[in-house]
């Protein structure tokens, strides 16, 4: 690839997201807008090779995507409606020079999780306008069809556009109303960055969008997610080793942990709990600094992470959090692990690879047969490293 | 006396709308009916189309929590596309109305009487 079809890659995936906030503020057309900068895009992979990338490529992409900006719609005979979008386009950039301390992406956010917006579509629409992700991608992250995922998308974007829903940020109200949403979408993308190889740059994102959360409205569970997801990160590269195997989390070296995000995770959850305003986000974030004191500590305080654990089961039914309260007990007593993880719900876990990688670990050191859980994880799992190192158990 | 005529459309209805094959005569028949009740000296006090179901967000309050939906209040297969108030001498007046509305064939019509109010 020539360093220009790069330079337009690298923006392409750096600005996707911000590019298509500042299309998106003055018209809710998110389907417009999209296609405006998909031909922005192509218009400079066929112009910067030939003459060069420009000082400012995302000025540049601004300017050609207003040029394209509907396009289509003039073949249509729309006129009136795409004279009204470029006029409020040029009102959007006349002002973009304005120092605008916030990411614009964190209004296309709070669009996202309009409580109009039907819950099933607001991660992937995430996804999707704020990250760049294809419908293909995000079906496939979501376990369903790519034609089904699309018309999804399609259907939220035409909700936000018929509707007039406005790229602004809402009123405090209305942003306490949907800030639960915000946070699940950060979260959930900070999970697929965690779990998908060809998308790590997303728990990046995940990270920084938390951030700036917080900086808008810091409160209690904004500040706890910011903080659960920078103790995740401090420690995201030590869970393979050189080999790429596995690392679980008990056998990693504390002192390889990056302090410069624990310490602010610790910051963040010390500011977030002062607030006394309790919840998931900030409970899972204590957990995480459970681990992270060993580093401090020397030893795992058990007892702690299975108070937390219990309080945790209490805010949330998630699978993932019943297995993990499960595994806490199961560090105390391996047989009262097995006895939590038994009284899940079977439909539950039946795809659920944490939950057959712990029964696993748990059946061996009871002494029962472990075969069979053994074969469920490394099944259920597409990663070669964790399939390294469940074979390694396996095998005693 | 005032009545309101509710007109019902199906998805094709609310699909001819936009779909470059269908929307001229869509269109035309609707204003043809309006028209009509124009030039027969109907009064009509109020009205408005409305854009399908798919784009409704419903209010409803569960067990005193206040819910906001996407989607229609009744998740039927025709939905709400539109309502006229006319002022009209009977009933039978505003079903003679109501049976010349353009999705009369297709989905239907609804016809209300409107409380006097004060």
């Amino acid at each position: 690839m020539s360093h220009a079809a790069d330079v337009a890659a690298q923006v392409a995936r750096a600005s996707y997201g911000r590019l298509l906030a500042i299309l998106t503020t003055r018209t809710s057309d998110i389907a417009a807008a999209e296609d405006a900068l998909a031909d922005a895009f192509a218009a400079a992979l066929r112009t910067w090779p030939e003459r060069g990338v420009p000082t400012s490529p995302e000025a540049w992409l601004l300017v050609a995507a207003k040029r394209n900006w509907g396009k289509d719609l003039r073949h249509q005979g729309v006129q009136q409606k795409y004279a009204a979008d470029v006029a409020r386009l040029e009102q959007e950039w006349a002002h973009l020079d304005d120092a605008d301390p916030l990411d614009p992406r964190l209004r296309l956010l709070f669009v996202c999780s309009h409580p109009g917006i039907a819950q099933n579509a607001r991660v992937p629409l995430m996804l999707q306008t704020v990250l760049g992700l294809t419908a293909e991608r995000i079906a496939q992250l979501f376990a369903t069809s790519p034609q089904t995922m699309g018309q999804r998308l399609v259907r939220a974007k035409k909700r936000i556009r018929v509707n007039g829903i406005p790229f602004e940020m809402p009123s405090s109200s209305e942003q306490t109303a949907r800030m639960p949403s915000v946070l699940e979408s950060i979260y959930a993308t900070y999970n697929v960055g965690w779990h998908q190889p060809d998308l790590v740059e997303l728990a990046g994102e995940a990270v920084f969008l938390a951030a700036c959360v917080v900086e808008q409205a810091p409160t209690a569970e904004a500040l706890g997610l910011s903080a659960l997801l920078m103790f995740c990160e401090s420690r995201r590269h030590c869970r393979f080793d050189a080999g790429g195997r596995f690392v679980p989390l008990d056998e990693q070296d504390p002192s390889q942990w990056e302090t410069r995000l624990t310490d602010e995770a610790f910051a963040r959850l010390k500011q977030a709990t002062s607030l006394r305003a309790p919840g998931r986000f900030q409970t899972e974030a204590a957990i995480q600094s459970v681990h992270a004191r060993r580093s401090v500590d020397g030893d795992l305080n058990v007892d702690a992470l299975i108070v937390l654990y219990d309080v945790l089961v209490q805010q949330t039914q998630a699978v993932g959090a019943l297995v993990g309260r499960a595994a806490a007990y199961g560090r105390r007593e391996p047989a009262v692990g097995l006895q939590l993880l038994d009284a899940i719900a079977h439909d539950r876990v039946a795809a659920h690879q944490p939950y057959w990688a712990v029964y696993a670990h748990l059946a061996q050191q009871c002494g029962h047969d472990a075969d069979e859980a053994f074969a469920r994880a490394i099944a259920l799992t597409t990663d070669v490293g964790v399939v390294q190192h469940l074979q390694a158990r396996r095998q005693g | 006396m005032q009545f309101a005529i509710l007109f019902h459309e199906t998805p094709t209805d609310f699909a001819h709308r936009d779909d470059d094959d269908h929307k001229d005569d869509y269109w035309a028949s609707w204003n043809t009916y309006m028209s009509a009740l124009r030039e027969a000296g109907v009064e009509v006090t109020a009205g408005a189309a409305l854009h399908g179901g798919d784009v409704a967000t419903t209010v409803v309050s569960r067990g005193g929590d206040i819910e906001v939906q996407d989607g229609p209040y009744a998740d039927t297969k025709e939905q709400l596309g539109g309502l006229i108030v006319v002022d009209v001498s009977s009933l039978d007046v505003a079903l003679e109305w109501a049976k010349r509305a353009p999705c009369v064939g297709t989905g239907g019509c609804e016809v209300r009487p409107v409380l006097p109010t004060g």
